[in-house]
């Protein structure tokens, strides 16, 4: 059977409460007549056979590559770099596709007789992966043959010894990436592309490279000119990452992309009510539901968490493809767009999003205030085509309980970041400008992100950065059930019912707005017309 | 008047030990509650052993049942006390649909239960186990209990027996997989031999998957000539499913599937995947059989190679 496409539901008397994902739980809310409801496209049908697509893809390139096979020689350096933990959301149940591709890539080295192989984890300034990661991410069989030696690791943006200065763009961004990566004869990246944003040049310019570059794309001016950052046509962070990817490729530096769209089945049985729209639902599933929502309500969060974050996705692997950078992002793109387009006719005053418990940067940790903003304002906002959901002026609401709570190992910089850069401003020009040096070239958080877990100083910056667009447009953002301490600190509204948020939402966009309500995830993104 | 030479009475006890004896009681039996001899020159109807032997009650559901409690329960503690196996390999079984053959070498009776309690599911719940009919099928007790706790079915391992192959393609196609030894018998050294077709063919009728399968650890548990088992560390890994191509003949699907097994084989004895790719694509892969020198080398190489699990026991007498 075919999958169905998403749908905007009008909202009349007969419609149920809708489901709202609310942290590490859940919200029944019911909208206003004449309210839309917009439900993502059910999932593609997946590749059956996955080794034999994998083969393929590698046996026959687009663009201008020649096949793997022909690439690899004997004597010859061989870097495969990989996304790291934040891909895919939630983590997908084992095996793995990296760790699929990369089993396969490291076979046709293997009879080529290519022995120096190097496997990086591809961090930029996120988090190092766990040993219990990485294997979930390569596998076992891989982990245990690369990792004992030292030819397994993830990178360090911050080792002096281990980047090279490439040079810069005509409009002087600079190109610094790992300089394995650049000694090599040949890059294997392994791509998971979730979302439109992920994977081209992108992945070795952005993900094996350092805060000497990525500053030049990762601030306020191009956030706010990238409308949308998942649209690439629109995007100045595309452009500007697809800048310095040409120079690498200009330098000589050999990539070959391997890049994979999955589809958006996203929760596993028992949870899998979770994509199914609310009429739709058995009894079974209500049951479910409502026990789920109670038994969350009642349990500590830190349990509630456990539970969430143990969750692994059974996507499926809808297309693979390998070769040029460019060529190959175009096929995936087109792919990416099959699995996540709604068309949505015209704008909304207000915007609402239930946001759930996890964003790429809190995987195996806790969704602290900085990282909800950036969920909402950052993706869910930001996953449009053409204009955004939301009209100039309009007014987002969100719904997550939005603790003041935050991982002291995986974020020390978060926590300062809120207490002492949020509570003098949180404009993110002024932000930039006044600490953003500061906590980028701090020791103590470079020590943390090159020893410990945790991600780099400056990440909150960002984080906060991804909002900007988001912040300039809308007028006014509300939290429903948050820590209104938290919410106030990020210069937010706080409210305690979806009612309630409505009637302070009138204050902005006047007495008879419209709603849009986005039923993500699963992943959908508008294609606003 | 008493006779002297009259023998004494028999004691009371002794007559009741005699009256109570039960092979009297068996011997006083009868047909038709006991079988009738074959008269003489009667030519005696098949024996319902070897590879005679009828297993479908054995795949009916309440054995099934008992067979799962069994191998779940008492099977997997004894599994666990003796092998404690770590499982490698299974996410190479990630697309495989349907029925399989594993075949697996072959160093120990340990090997059935420990492939029984480590093949994933939905395979472990309907899965059958090759099983040399000269060996557990020649008596009725001991053919019931293998077909009961482990599911075996007859196989001929000296002569080709339609009867035999049909059953087990019959259960293939069935959707029953099967637990199958290629080598024929348990190892007499701690070395392998040469597979035989047998998987081969049964792939080529029933047209399923054969599965290459690994046991390293086993050989001390319960090799042959022991009746007790030692406790030792068992490693199971599973390989790539492998499919018989048009291409393929017996000999040549025989080849393949031993070189897949040898390849398991050094990856777990190097711990490096890589590495043992590298040696398959040069067919620089170790043999399974060792060298080919006197038994005393051979078991030395064992003991080199890490294969000899038998504990702390000192090799050498203290001078």
């Amino acid at each position: 059977m075919t999958a169905r496409r998403g749908l905007v539901l009008d909202v009349d008397r007969t419609t149920p409460p809708i489901v709202f994902h609310h942290g590490e739980g859940f919200r029944f809310e019911k909208l206003p007549t004449g309210s839309r409801v917009v439900y993502p496209n059910e999932p593609i049908e997946p590749i059956e056979d996955v080794d034999s697509a994998i083969r393929h893809a590698l046996a026959n390139p687009l663009g201008d590559s020649p096949p793997l096979e022909a690439l690899l020689t004997p004597g010859m350096k061989l870097t495969i770099a990989f996304d790291d933990i934040s891909l895919p959301l939630p983590q997908m149940q084992a095996p793995d596709i990296r760790g699929r591709i990369i089993e396969q890539v490291l076979d046709v080295a293997a009879a080529c007789g290519v022995d120096d192989v190097h496997l990086i984890a591809a961090l930029a300034l996120h988090r190092r992966m766990t040993e219990a990661e990485l294997r979930h991410a390569v596998g076992d069989r891989v982990y245990d043959a690369f990792a004992p030696t030292g030819q397994l690791y993830n990178f360090d943006a911050e080792d002096p010894e281990g980047l090279t200065h490439m040079g810069e763009t005509d409009h002087g961004e600079e190109v610094v990436i790992s300089k394995r990566a650049v000694e090599s004869d040949l890059i294997v990246y392994v791509n998971i592309n979730l979302v439109s944003m992920d994977g081209g040049h992108k992945s070795v310019a952005t993900g094996l490279s350092g805060y000497a570059a990525l500053r030049h794309h990762h601030n306020v001016q191009t956030m706010r000119r990238s409308k949308s950052f998942m649209d690439q046509e629109k995007s100045e962070l595309h452009t500007k990452n697809w800048r310095q990817g040409r120079l690498i490729r200009d330098a000589g530096v050999k990539i070959f992309q391997i890049e994979t769209t999955l589809n958006n089945d996203t929760f596993p049985s028992p949870w899998d009510f979770l994509q199914k729209r609310e009429w739709e639902m058995t009894g079974k599933d209500r049951v479910m539901l409502l026990g789920t929502k109670k038994v969350l309500d009642k349990i500590p969060r830190r349990s509630a968490r456990s539970i969430f974050q143990g969750i692994r996705s059974p996507f499926g692997l809808t297309s693979i493809q390998a070769g040029e950078v460019e060529a190959v992002h175009e096929v995936t793109t087109a792919n990416v767009y099959k699995q996540h387009l709604v068309r949505v006719e015209g704008q909304t005053d207000i915007l609402s999003m239930g946001l759930p418990y996890l964003g790429p940067y809190n995987v195996n940790s806790i969704m602290n205030p900085i990282l909800v903003a950036c969920l909402g304002l950052g993706y869910f906002f930001n996953l449009y085509k053409g204009k955004p959901l939301v009209r100039e002026g309009g007014v987002v609401i969100m719904s997550h309980p939005t603790p003041w709570e935050f991982h002291p190992v995986h974020h020390p910089s978060y926590i300062d970041f809120f207490e002492e850069v949020l509570a003098d401003s949180t404009d993110p020009e002024k932000i930039e400008q006044k600490y953003e040096k500061r906590y980028a070239e701090d020791e103590w958080y470079r020590h943390l992100y090159r020893t410990s877990y945790a991600y780099h100083g400056v990440h909150p910056f960002y984080m906060w950065y991804w909002c900007s667009h988001a912040l300039e447009h809308v007028g006014q953002v509300i939290v429903v059930g948050g820590d209104q301490r938290a919410v106030k600190r990020m210069g937010f509204r706080s409210a305690t019912t979806m009612r309630d948020a409505l009637e302070m939402a009138t204050d902005v966009v006047g007495r008879d707005p419209t709603l849009t309500h986005i039923h993500n995830p699963p992943v959908l993104m508008a294609d606003v017309v | 008047m008493t006779d002297p030479n009259r023998r004494p009475a028999i004691s009371h006890l002794t007559d009741r030990r005699a009256k109570a004896s039960l092979s009297r009681v068996v011997r006083k039996v009868e047909f038709p509650l006991k079988s009738a001899e074959t008269p003489d020159g009667q030519i005696p109807l098949p024996a319902n052993t070897g590879a005679n032997y009828e297993t479908d009650w054995a795949r009916r559901y309440a054995s099934r049942v008992t067979r799962r409690i069994a191998l779940s329960t008492v099977g997997k503690a004894v599994i666990q006390y003796y092998a404690s196996p770590t499982i490698r390999g299974l996410d190479r079984l990630h697309d495989l649909d349907g029925p399989a053959i594993f075949a697996s070498n072959h160093q120990s009776h340990a090997d059935t239960l420990v492939l029984l309690t480590s093949i994933p599911a939905p395979w472990r719940h309907k899965a059958c186990v090759g099983a040399a009919a000269d060996y557990f099928f020649g008596n009725r007790t001991t053919a019931a209990i293998s077909a009961l706790f482990i599911g075996a079915i007859p196989i001929e391992r000296t002569s080709i027996n339609r009867n035999t192959i049909g059953k087990a393609v019959a259960l293939l196609r069935g959707g029953w997989s099967m637990v199958i030894y290629p080598e024929g018998g348990r190892s007499p050294d701690g070395w392998g031999q040469e597979f035989r077709p047998g998987a081969a063919f049964l792939a080529k009728q029933a047209g399923v998957p054969v599965v290459p399968v690994h046991i390293r650890g086993t050989f001390d548990i319960l090799r042959k000539g022991h009746n007790w088992p030692k406790r030792s560390k068992a490693i199971v890994n599973f390989g790539r499913p492998l499919e018989f191509a048009e291409e393929d003949n017996n000999r040549r699907f025989t080849r393949k599937l031993q070189a897949a097994v040898e390849s398991l084989a050094d990856e777990t004895a190097t711990g490096n995947w890589f590495a043992a790719r590298q040696r398959a694509h040069a067919e620089d892969t170790p043999g399974l059989q060792g060298p080919d020198t006197s038994t005393w080398r051979r078991r030395w190489s064992l003991t080199e190679n890490g294969d000899d699990q038998g504990g702390s026991h000192r090799r050498w007498p203290y001078v």
